[in-house]
């Protein structure tokens, strides 16, 4: 019988003995009230409802998925009453601003949520979690009245949200957009066009739905920069805030998916439906960009909630499943097999993702810091800092993520042989769900581009310095610690290494741009080691110092680092190799080449 | 009115606990703890009392350790007016707990306190009892259903025939059954909510009590390992086996 437990014990010891978030979170005017025992309640509340509510919905959400009949949609068994049990919670309103009727906690506690949401239920968790992108983009952009009428209904649950950016012909490259908007003589846009892959389109657990729709003004300039967001309700807002007349919008039909079933994504069809300008004309992509950061590290917390939840179904049948004998002999002599976690193998795909997990989990908690230092610090120097670190990454979470949660759930179906590719199992499901994290938000090939392009090579690597100087100044000041040097040296020699590489690639880039795209996967996987290499030795640090306490979770963690340090770090060495032998491999086949029959 | 509810912290009903090396008690260091499940209800059904319009405040109250105040911030998240901490890192033992919350009734006076039936660390199931005869009130114990009006409460028990009502005169002392009620989930605002609730605390010595163990423990072990069964061959054979090797006929 598949079971999540929430991993409390370890988010706690990531949020109040590695990173402290207390302390950070007592000098941010806000927080005041969200000490870390009001953090601990928050998260042990959320940890129930995603425990006994959301994940035994999971299942049977995927096998059911969404109807579609005439333009309406139904989502699975049991999701609407989840949902109006979750509003009426309050947890919409998590970490939104008290001014509407949000709770004002911060977006860290809020991001260790989603985890916990996205390994009880990814589908179910899209929804609210859609919505909440449309709040940050009414409250970033909107007027004050846009900010008075959406804003409260947003934050209580009532109504939700979606990003409508991807068309038929245009995805990554959204300066192929053709959705039209015309100016109205109320100051209203008519909209127009087609959207696809629309999450959460249209559904019945709200009473109306507020689709944030990218399209362009009669006069816009061609490319991205002609670009303006606009919210478009299914039901236009009476003045009192209560749905009015049913807008010129609707669903066209439901994508058959491989995954993440119970989410309903769309085909919306724009026949000059009402529409509101938000923000600037043509600066819908900068009101894209401020959301950006947090709507790619939720994508990051859905690999690593799959990624820990099939941890935690991979370790109990591990445990339970007797097949032959430990090679070194029986471990269980009174049973007729071994269980299979005495198999050197089955412990390299557990600790495999129990290190991605931990390590994942620290990682996106600090980002979750930084948010809240970037949107709440009065200190200006901190607060570009934490920006810089945030813009630079980003990238790296959600890519470095999402590519380790899939690679964990498939690792946990492989633990389960046979009976992982069985449905019943759930196993598969969790590797079906992790797909589209790699995809949606941004493919992790376009955040790798972004990362060494926009991220490194053109400020000249000034940001990846922040985040260097942090990494050699924890091992400068831990270096001599006899305990810690089989942890640090290696971190110490990487961040050395990596500045070199990157100005390697970034020479080679100048006289042929492909090299830095031919690099940019290999070189965001390398960071990505880097961050958790460091990340783990100060999770080392924290442990060893409680050593002594005799608490098998510090030992446990020592152990697991030493695991990711000997076998899953090493991996540099191939990216390095792999970096050096820059574009001409990839380059040098012709393209009509790439032939059948030559 | 005023309700009185009891709850105690012990170790999450998902622990698989272990017994110390030494044998002396069940090691509880860097477990999870949590609200008994039992007391959760009584908290649940005082708050469902407190919106029915039946009860006016609701009183929480624990005795413990100072982490204790977190179970107490739990009860008033789900709906508790105030709490009350009897600190104190010494063991408690049944009788000790009922009279410490005699000390605690005879100061607050509620009309009803309501507690779970046990607690499930040490599964004692005296609390309840002990402190009904100290305080000379009647007991309504393992409620599955309670029903107040005028100066009375009506309670539901489950007992081993089935169900048995009794009519209590107020004040009482009412313990909680599984079936009596399903605890809410806390809302978020009232987590936040909870962290302003007045909460006070007090010892056994303010209190005017000795809370000193009566009963020493010899040997905490853990439970025969159960061992394979057997197929018999026939009904005779059970029958026999029950009688002479299992002795339970």
């Amino acid at each position: 019988m598949a079971s999540y437990k929430a991993p409390l014990r370890d988010m706690q010891f990531v949020m109040h003995e590695v990173l402290e978030v207390g302390n950070t979170l007592a000098t941010l005017p806000g927080y005041e009230d969200a000490t870390p025992d009001v953090l601990d309640s928050v998260l042990e509340e959320a940890a129930k409802f995603s425990e006994n509510v959301l994940f035994p919905l999971n299942r049977t959400g995927d096998e059911e998925g969404c109807h579609f009949d005439n333009g309406e949609v139904k989502t699975p068994k049991g999701f609407k009453e989840a949902y109006q049990q979750f509003i009426e919670g309050g947890w919409t309103g998590l970490d939104c601003d008290p001014q509407y009727g949000g709770q004002g906690l911060p977006k860290v506690v809020g991001f260790s949520i989603s985890e916990m949401q996205c390994s009880a239920n990814m589908a179910w968790a899209m929804y609210p979690g859609l919505s909440h992108g449309a709040y940050a983009a009414v409250n970033n952009h909107g007027t004050d009245e846009q900010k008075a009428l959406y804003l409260p209904k947003l934050i209580d649950g009532t109504w939700s949200g979606t990003m409508c950016l991807t068309e038929p012909h245009c995805g990554t490259d959204l300066g192929l957009l053709r959705t039209k908007a015309d100016p109205q003589a109320d100051g209203s846009y008519l909209i127009s066009g087609t959207k696809i892959f629309i999450s959460a389109g249209e559904h019945d657990l709200t009473d109306n739905i507020l689709h944030l729709v990218l399209a362009r003004l009669p006069d816009a300039p061609k490319d991205v920069k002609g670009i303006s967001l606009f919210i478009v309700p299914k039901f236009i807002p009476t003045a009192e805030g209560g749905v009015g007349a049913r807008n010129k919008l609707a669903c066209g039909s439901l994508e058959h998916k491989m995954g993440i079933k119970a989410n309903a994504t769309c085909v919306m069809n724009f026949d000059g439906a009402v529409g509101y300008l938000i923000g600037e004309p043509n600066k819908g992509m900068q009101c894209m960009f401020t959301m950006m950061n947090a709507a790619r590290l939720g994508v990051g917390m859905q690999g690593l909630g799959l990624n820990e939840v099939s941890y935690q179904q991979a370790l109990a049948y591990a445990k339970d499943r007797l097949q032959m004998r430990a090679l070194a002999g029986p471990k269980f002599p009174d049973k007729p097999a071994d269980p299979i976690i005495v198999h050197p193998d089955v412990r390299r795909m557990l600790l495999t993702m129990k290190a991605y997990a931990e390590g994942g989990r620290v990682f996106s908690t600090w980002l979750g810091l930084l948010l809240d230092i970037e949107t709440q610090s009065q200190d200006e120097a901190e607060k570009q800092d934490a920006s810089d670190l945030l813009a630079l990454l980003i990238p790296v979470a959600k890519a470095f993520m999402t590519d380790n949660g899939f690679e964990a759930t498939n690792l946990g179906l492989q633990v389960f042989g046979g009976h992982g590719y069985i449905r019943e199992w759930g196993m598969e499901q969790f590797v079906r769900d992790a797909r589209i994290s790699q995809i949606y938000e941004g493919t992790n090939g376009i955040q790798a581009l972004d990362l060494i392009g926009r991220k490194v090579l053109m400020d000249q690597a000034t940001k990846l310095r922040k985040f260097t100087k942090i990494v050699h100044k924890f091992c400068e000041a831990n270096g001599d610690d006899e305990q810690l040097k089989e942890f640090i040296e290696p971190v110490a020699s990487l961040n050395k290494q990596i500045l070199d590489i990157t100005m390697q690639i970034g020479m080679q880039s100048m006289s042929n741009r492909d090299e830095a795209g031919a690099a940019a996967v290999d070189y965001l996987r390398l960071l990505g080691h880097l961050v958790y290499g460091y990340f783990w030795a100060r999770m080392v640090k924290t442990a060893q110092a409680k050593a002594d306490t005799g608490d098998a979770f510090y030992q446990a963690k020592v152990a697991t680092a030493r695991f990711y340090f000997a076998k899953l770090f090493p991996e540099h060495l191939s990216l390095t190799a792999k970096l050096k032998a820059g574009a001409k491999p990839l380059m040098a086949l012709d393209s009509e080449h790439f032939a059948l029959h030559l | 009115m005023k309700a009185l509810v009891a709850v105690k912290r012990v170790v999450d009903y998902n622990v698989k606990v272990r017994v110390k090396a030494d044998g002396s008690d069940v090691d509880i260091g860097n477990v999870k703890m949590s609200m008994n499940p039992f007391d959760e209800i009584a908290v649940e059904e005082a708050v469902r009392l407190k919106e029915a319009g039946k009860v006016s405040e609701i009183v929480v109250v624990s005795l413990g350790v100072k982490q204790c105040e977190e179970t107490l911030r739990t009860a008033m998240a789900m709906g508790a007016d105030r709490g009350i901490l009897v600190e104190t890192e010494a063991p408690l033992q049944p009788l000790a707990v009922a009279k410490l919350l005699k000390a605690v009734v005879d100061k607050e006076q509620p009309q009803l306190v309501i507690l779970g039936k046990q607690a499930i660390d040490d599964d004692a199931n005296q609390t309840g009892q002990m402190l009904a005869a100290l305080l000379g009130w009647p007991q309504g114990t393992f409620a599955s259903k309670v029903v107040v009006a005028d100066s009375k409460v009506d309670v539901t028990r489950e007992i081993d025939g089935g169900l048995e009502t009794v009519a209590l005169k107020l004040p009482a002392i009412v313990t909680t059954d599984l079936r009596l009620n399903e605890p809410r989930y806390v809302k978020l605002p009232n987590i936040m909510a909870a962290k302003k609730k007045p909460l006070d605390k007090t010892t056994p010595a303010d209190l005017g009590v000795d809370p000193a163990p009566r009963l020493t423990v010899l040997k905490v072990a853990e439970p025969a390992k159960r061992s394979a069964g057997v197929k018999v061959a026939s009904v005779q054979e059970l029958v026999a086996k029950l009688k002479n090797e299992a002795k339970v006929l």
